[in-house]
């Protein structure tokens, strides 16, 4: 069941991608949707996390924050101000959904970083779940909050009358081609970042390039410390943007 | 189902993220996470923190403003500091202004009396110098008259006292 055949050659085995293999925590092989599986393991550590810095951290209500809470505060208030600026002030009954997705996204990604760990943003299972969750979500709200008016989207009417039918064309194939690539950015990047990493340190094993190897690894993983945090922000900053779309359709 | 039993045999060989065999356990646990952080979240932490924001921001806001009350209350207490000094040297002056005339009126007063005094004593003194004056004369005037009465009789010339008298007062007149 490894991707390790392909990769033999000169006493060299590389495994890149058996971190991102799904497997029942207790034995077994059947991988039923109720299993309990690595997938759940590494989803409730998140949860943990989540709840330790969120709820625990804040447990104080310092009016003077101490380091944790400060914390938790700097995530409330960049993710508020995000939602605020991208989508105005009306959006900002949406912010704990899309305060959701931001921590799970961000703490799923930096857990995902922890050696031997398992990344469930990096399987487009998850992402594209998250992704279609938000692409139905606002082209729900687009029609209930302006009924037809939402379609004005796809009519551009900045450009001259004769494009607007083919702008209308392109539009309608973006918006949905959004949740595409909504969620295989953010699954590609996590599954590419980890692969590579995997691969550096598979060259670890030969003594004469293992210290480039380790090299490359802690720069590879700086690299990834990088794209957890940012991958995280595209992807809830966007949903803000199609949140704002929803909210005022007009151009 | 065709979809599946492909993705089934393509995990074999390729990516574990198209091994559809997995997606319906993916996904269930990924709906069950994201419902308990959002429970989690919208129920505890996030009204937690946007009261302690509130409040820190309320906190900050009644700090600036007793801070501007408190420097207008010392920016007052200078302003009266400042009037009771400028009164206190009003009143020094005034006081010390008082007791310097005070002190010139005692002094006028001491000068008049001692010059009236003076001037008292002055005529005093010229009264006595006109009395002695006056006696000296006068006792001249007795000398010569006996000294003339004496110089007659020794003369043997007998004159006339009265006469004598009169005619001493004449010369010693002038």
């Amino acid at each position: 069941m490894t991707v390790a055949e392909e990769a033999k050659g000169g006493g060299l085995e590389f495994h890149p991608m058996d971190q991102f293999l799904v497997k029942p925590l207790f034995g077994g092989d059947a991988v039923h949707w109720y299993t309990v599986t690595n997938v759940t393991l590494w989803m409730a550590i998140a949860v943990l996390a989540i709840a330790a810095l969120m709820v625990l951290g804040t447990s104080g209500r310092a009016i003077v924050p101490n380091r944790v809470q400060s914390i938790a505060e700097l995530f409330y208030g960049f993710v508020y101000k995000m939602v605020e600026d991208v989508t105005g002030k009306d959006g900002v009954k949406y912010f704990p959904y899309i305060m959701t997705l931001f921590v799970f996204i961000f703490f799923s990604n930096f857990l995902g970083l922890i050696p031997m760990s398992f990344t469930t943003t990096s399987h487009i299972a998850v992402t594209a779940v998250l992704a279609i969750a938000v692409f139905l979500t606002v082209t729900i709200l687009g029609f209930v909050k302006n009924g037809a008016g939402f379609l004005s989207l796809f009519w551009v009417s900045a450009a001259p009358l004769a494009l607007r039918p083919i702008l209308a064309v392109i539009e309608i194939i973006s918006y949905f081609v959004r949740p595409v690539s909504h969620s295989i950015r953010l699954a590609g990047n996590m599954m590419a970042g980890h692969a590579v990493l995997k691969v550096f340190a598979g060259f670890a094993a030969i003594a004469a390039i293992s210290p480039v190897s380790v090299l490359a690894v802690v720069a590879i993983y700086g690299l990834e410390v990088l794209v957890s945090a940012i991958q995280a922000y595209v992807f809830t900053i966007l949903t803000c943007v199609y949140l704002k779309d929803a909210l005022h359709p007009h151009h | 189902m065709a979809t599946e039993t492909h993705g089934a045999e393509e995990s074999a060989s390729g990516l574990p993220q198209l091994d559809f065999s997995t997606f319906p356990n993916q996904i269930f646990w990924l709906v069950v996470t994201l419902i308990v952080i959002y429970l989690i979240l919208s129920r505890v932490a996030l009204p937690r923190i946007a009261s302690v924001l509130a409040e820190r921001q309320g906190a900050i806001t009644n700090d600036i403003a007793a801070a501007e009350e408190l420097k207008q209350k010392a920016a007052e207490a200078e302003a009266a500091y400042e009037k009771a000094l400028a009164d206190a040297r009003a009143e020094a002056g005034r006081i010390a202004a008082e007791a310097k005339a005070e002190m010139q009126a005692e002094v006028d007063a001491a000068v008049q009396k001692a010059d009236a005094e003076i001037a008292a004593r002055t005529a005093e003194g010229e009264a006595r110098i006109a009395e002695i004056r006056d006696g000296a004369a006068t006792a001249v005037n007795q000398v010569a008259k006996d000294t003339a009465e004496a110089v007659a009789a020794a003369l043997g010339v007998d004159v006339d006292r009265a006469a004598l008298e009169a005619a001493v007062d004449e010369r010693t007149k002038g």
